[in-house]
């Protein structure tokens, strides 16, 4: 480290320990933050982000350390004590009350007054004010509710700087922005760091962490495993550090999709003309043993649509559906279940986990609810069935009556895999498995699968990453505009090819509409 | 992309009316019961010949003072997205509690206070409940509910004469201007009204209440006084629904434990026909009043026709479910313009 060091640090964390029942969720953990930087912190999903965070931004109280900020040692007992010392945070999901106005969200709680109250003209112009050094020419007046995620997040940074923030935490700020929307992210982030804010910064995209980050601080399970200047630090070796592992594992994973697949016989699915009026038009699709079939297209393609038709969780209205030859009615989820068809829904917050229960109960929960309430599993079958799942698939911490809710993302991803592979389905359709997941829970939920085709389960895989898809399916089914318009071998096409091959379909039909319009 | 292709439109005069929409979306169910109340009386004023007189206009007010205090506590509470079930039986239980001791010789000047304090302690156990011990609003407030109406019969189980001239004061002396008249009932109702108004308005209190109603994740986040004013409001509701016990016995000259039984939902229903989102995060003080008029009125047309006082109610709920379909459409226009 080189002359940067001699600036004093504005935060400083020592042997910061955080524990909840059955996780050490931050483990004697050391941070520095200094003025004028972007600090890019970075670790899988459950390395202790989120919980570094909450630490500094007063959400959680730690158990032992230090947190020093501006030089004086603090306990932060709420966001109001960290605020107060100058640490503003932005979350992912915008945390303003979009009932009230842009300038009223800005100003709330530092609003200035007078004799008889609030000075709402003064406030307003306050408020513009701030926006405006950050490059937004906004009607103060308007509500929150009518502008964009980009905006809102803006506006949020804005409230920071009203609260004269030295240290401003942006927590996944960029995953629901358009490019151009990061890139007026970005342009607000470098000017707060030429003025001497500090920057803490969390994101996914690696690009991004890149282009934006003067240093990295990295996590693994809770622990510390190296703070570094940007410069120092290759990618291969950051995500080595992040996931402590060589990435080997992936690049052999490339070779699954080699696999011949029977194609003689019944398939296990076949979709003929399954479509619904406004939704998604009639599509044909087949799913042979042991085959993992991808769907790639752009995100609202009708992707979800499709596979929510073909396990009935939407009832389609035209089309038939055959199972291993025989025609099957599926009309509700139900009926897929018993056709051995189980779906892992992208929404695994509202649609996919409950919360409250703890990892094995998540994982029974499919089973028993196939079996009706009145056959109980037994207690030791439940223990085999959660056992089997936990090592198979890697659930981490390795605790099954911890809550699912104090799980990473990708490792409730994995115990919902496991829920439906405890069905023993023939056929499972994964909608966006690894969104929002980490590298490492990644490679572990595509080798799962890989393993479980190779084993000849059947697999539908959509993912919004066009390597991902193409790496572990054997064909690959293109969507556009709710309509599928190709199928593709994945033998006979590479990244470049996909990617063209969705861009040009996208000419044809639409373009030509355009122009009538 | 760049910060000019970001900003909003405010251009035009399509666009002006749009951005005043936009602006004041949260207004239009106010003005939607200002002009049915506008309906009704003219309407009324047809109908009978004799409706729009300074005498009826006069009695309105007076009429309905403590109900236009409930509304005022009832708002505070409902636009955090919270409900108080309590405020008939408080005021049940501090009017019965004022006439009791006033008949057994109390100073008034120590009656008003126990009244008000009275009312004001069951709003904090219903906001403690709330905020410390995350019981839903409702049963929290149905526990106050079931303990004012209990207390009340405690105190008596029959109606107490109130003979206190300066309690009675309050009802009887009329101010006059021409035929119009006020009592000091009905300016102590459009006092609160007015102190309720500014406070949600002006001051980050009453900015703060709003932000829990929009999200109380956020507003905790935000770093403002969530618990402090979650209870606060009940508090309030509670201090109001002393002030309405203290109105209420005036009005009647006595102390009855079966008052307001019921006057809970009138006062829900006069809140959200004035404008006020159950869900929380928008209405106004002033809309509350507006609604606490509408229903008066319709009480007073119903009397005026003879008919049965249950019509008032059937109207009403009538008036609740356009006005809530009313809302829910406005919601989902805002939001879908996110």
């Amino acid at each position: 480290m080189t002359a940067d060091t001699e600036v004093p640090p504005i935060v400083s964390m020592r042997g910061t320990t955080i524990e909840f029942p059955g996780v050490k969720a931050l483990d004697g953990v050391d941070f520095t933050l200094r003025p004028g930087e972007v600090h890019s912190l970075m670790g899988e999903n459950g390395a202790g982000k989120s919980t570094l965070i909450k630490a500094l931004t007063g959400v959680y109280q730690i158990d032992s350390g230090t947190i020093t900020v501006g030089g004086r040692t603090q306990t932060f007992d709420s966001t109001a004590d960290a605020q107060a010392a100058g640490i503003s945070t932005v979350y992912q999901e915008v945390n303003l009350c979009t009932n009230l106005s842009v300038g009223e969200n800005v100003m709330l709680g530092h609003e200035p007054r007078r004799t008889f109250g609030i000075d709402w003209s003064g406030a307003h112009k306050e408020a513009a004010r701030h926006l405006g050094s950050l490059g937004l020419d906004l009607d103060t007046h308007s509500p929150l509710s009518s502008h964009s995620i980009a905006i809102q997040q803006l506006v949020a940074i804005a409230r920071a700087m009203v609260l004269d923030a030295k240290v401003l935490i942006l927590d996944e700020p960029t995953s629901s922005l358009d490019r151009g929307e990061v890139e007026q992210l970005f342009d607000v982030i470098r000017s707060l760091r030429d003025k001497g804010v500090a920057i803490l910064f969390v994101s996914h995209f690696l690009d991004q962490v890149y282009e934006i980050s003067d240093r990295l601080t990295v996590l693994r399970n809770g622990k510390l495993v190296g703070e570094h200047l940007v410069g120092d630090l290759p990618r291969e070796a950051l995500v080595t550090e992040m996931i402590g592992r060589e990435l080997d594992e992936l690049a052999a994973l490339s070779t699954v999709a080699d696999r011949t697949i029977n194609r003689a016989a019944h398939p296990v699915l076949r979709a003929e003309g399954v479509g619904k009026k406004g939704i998604v038009e009639p599509a044909d699709l087949d799913v042979f043993e042991g085959e993992v079939v991808g769907i790639a297209g752009l995100l609202g393609s009708g992707r979800t649509e499709l596979v929510r038709l073909l396990y009935g969780a939407d009832k389609a209205d035209s089309g038939t559906i055959a199972v291993r030859g025989k025609k099957a009615k599926i009309h509700q989820p139900r009926h897929a279940i018993d056709s051995r068809i189980a779906f892992s829904s992208e929404n695994r917050r509202s649609e996919g986990v409950v919360a409250d229960l703890t990892v094995a109960e998540n994982m029974i929960l499919g089973v028993q609810a196939r079996r009706g309430w009145l056959h109980r599993v037994s207690k030791a079958e439940q223990d085999a069935i959660v056992s089997e799942y936990m090592t198979a698939l890697g659930v981490r911490p390795a605790d099954p009556n911890v809550p699912i809710g104090n799980l990473s993302g990708g490792n409730q991803q994995k115990v919902l895999i496991a829920r439906w592979l405890a069905m023993q389905p023939e056929l499972l359709i994964l909608d966006e498995p690894t969104r929002g997941i980490d590298v490492g829970a990644k490679a572990d939920i595509q080798r799962k699968v890989a393993e479980l085709s190779a084993q000849g389960l059947s697999v539908v895989f959509i993912s919004s990453e066009l390597e991902e898809v193409l790496r572990i399916s054997q064909r690959v089914n293109v969507m556009r505009d709710r309509r599928k318009v190709g199928e593709l071998d994945s033998h006979d096409v590479d990244l470049d090819g996909l990617i063209d091959y969705i861009a040009n379909a996208e000419a044809d039909a639409p373009a030509a509409a355009q122009k009538g319009a | 992309m760049t910060a000019q292709t970001l900003e909003a439109p405010k251009t035009s005069s399509p666009g002006a009316i749009k951005q005043f929409a936009a602006r004041h979306a949260s207004v239009l169910p106010t003005l939607a019961a200002i002009v049915i109340l506008v309906i009704v009386l003219i309407g009324a004023q047809v109908e009978f010949g004799n409706f729009l007189t300074a005498r009826n206009m006069s009695a309105l007010l007076l009429d309905n003072a403590y109900l236009m205090v409930l509304a005022v506590g009832m708002t505070f509470v409902i636009v955090t997205g919270g409900i108080d079930l309590s405020v008939g039986s408080v005021m049940a239980f501090t009017g019965i509690l004022g006439s009791s001791m006033l008949a057994s010789g109390t100073p008034v000047w120590i009656v008003i206070p126990a009244m008000l304090g009275g009312g004001a302690a069951i709003g904090t156990l219903i906001g403690v409940l709330v905020q410390y011990f995350n019981v839903q609003p409702f049963i929290a407030s149905l526990a106050g509910l079931f303990l004012g109406r209990g207390l009340a019969y405690v105190v008596s189980l029959s109606s107490v004469r109130v003979e206190n001239e300066g309690i009675l004061w309050l009802q009887t002396t009329r101010f006059y201007l021409g035929d119009w008249y006020i009592t000091p009932t009905g300016i102590i109702a459009l006092l609160v009204v007015a102190i309720g108004a500014i406070t949600m308005a002006w001051t980050r209190f009453g900015r703060t209440v709003y932000a829990i109603g929009g999200s109380e994740q956020s507003a905790r986040l935000m770093g403002l006084s969530v618990a402090r004013t979650k209870v606060a409001v009940y508090v309030i509701s509670g201090l109001c629904g002393g002030l309405a016990g203290l109105l209420l016995t005036a009005y009647s000259g006595a102390g009855y434990p079966r008052n307001g039984i019921g006057t809970e939902l009138d006062v829900i229903a006069c809140v959200v026909i004035g404008g006020t989102l159950l869900t929380g995060g928008r209405g106004y003080v002033l809309g509350s009043m507006i609604g606490v008029f509408v229903f008066g009125t319709i009480k007073t047309i119903i009397s005026f026709m003879g008919a049965e006082q249950s019509w008032t109610h059937i109207i009403v709920g009538a008036l609740l479910l356009l006005f809530i379909v009313v809302q829910r459409a406005i919601v989902a226009r805002s939001d879908r313009n996110t």
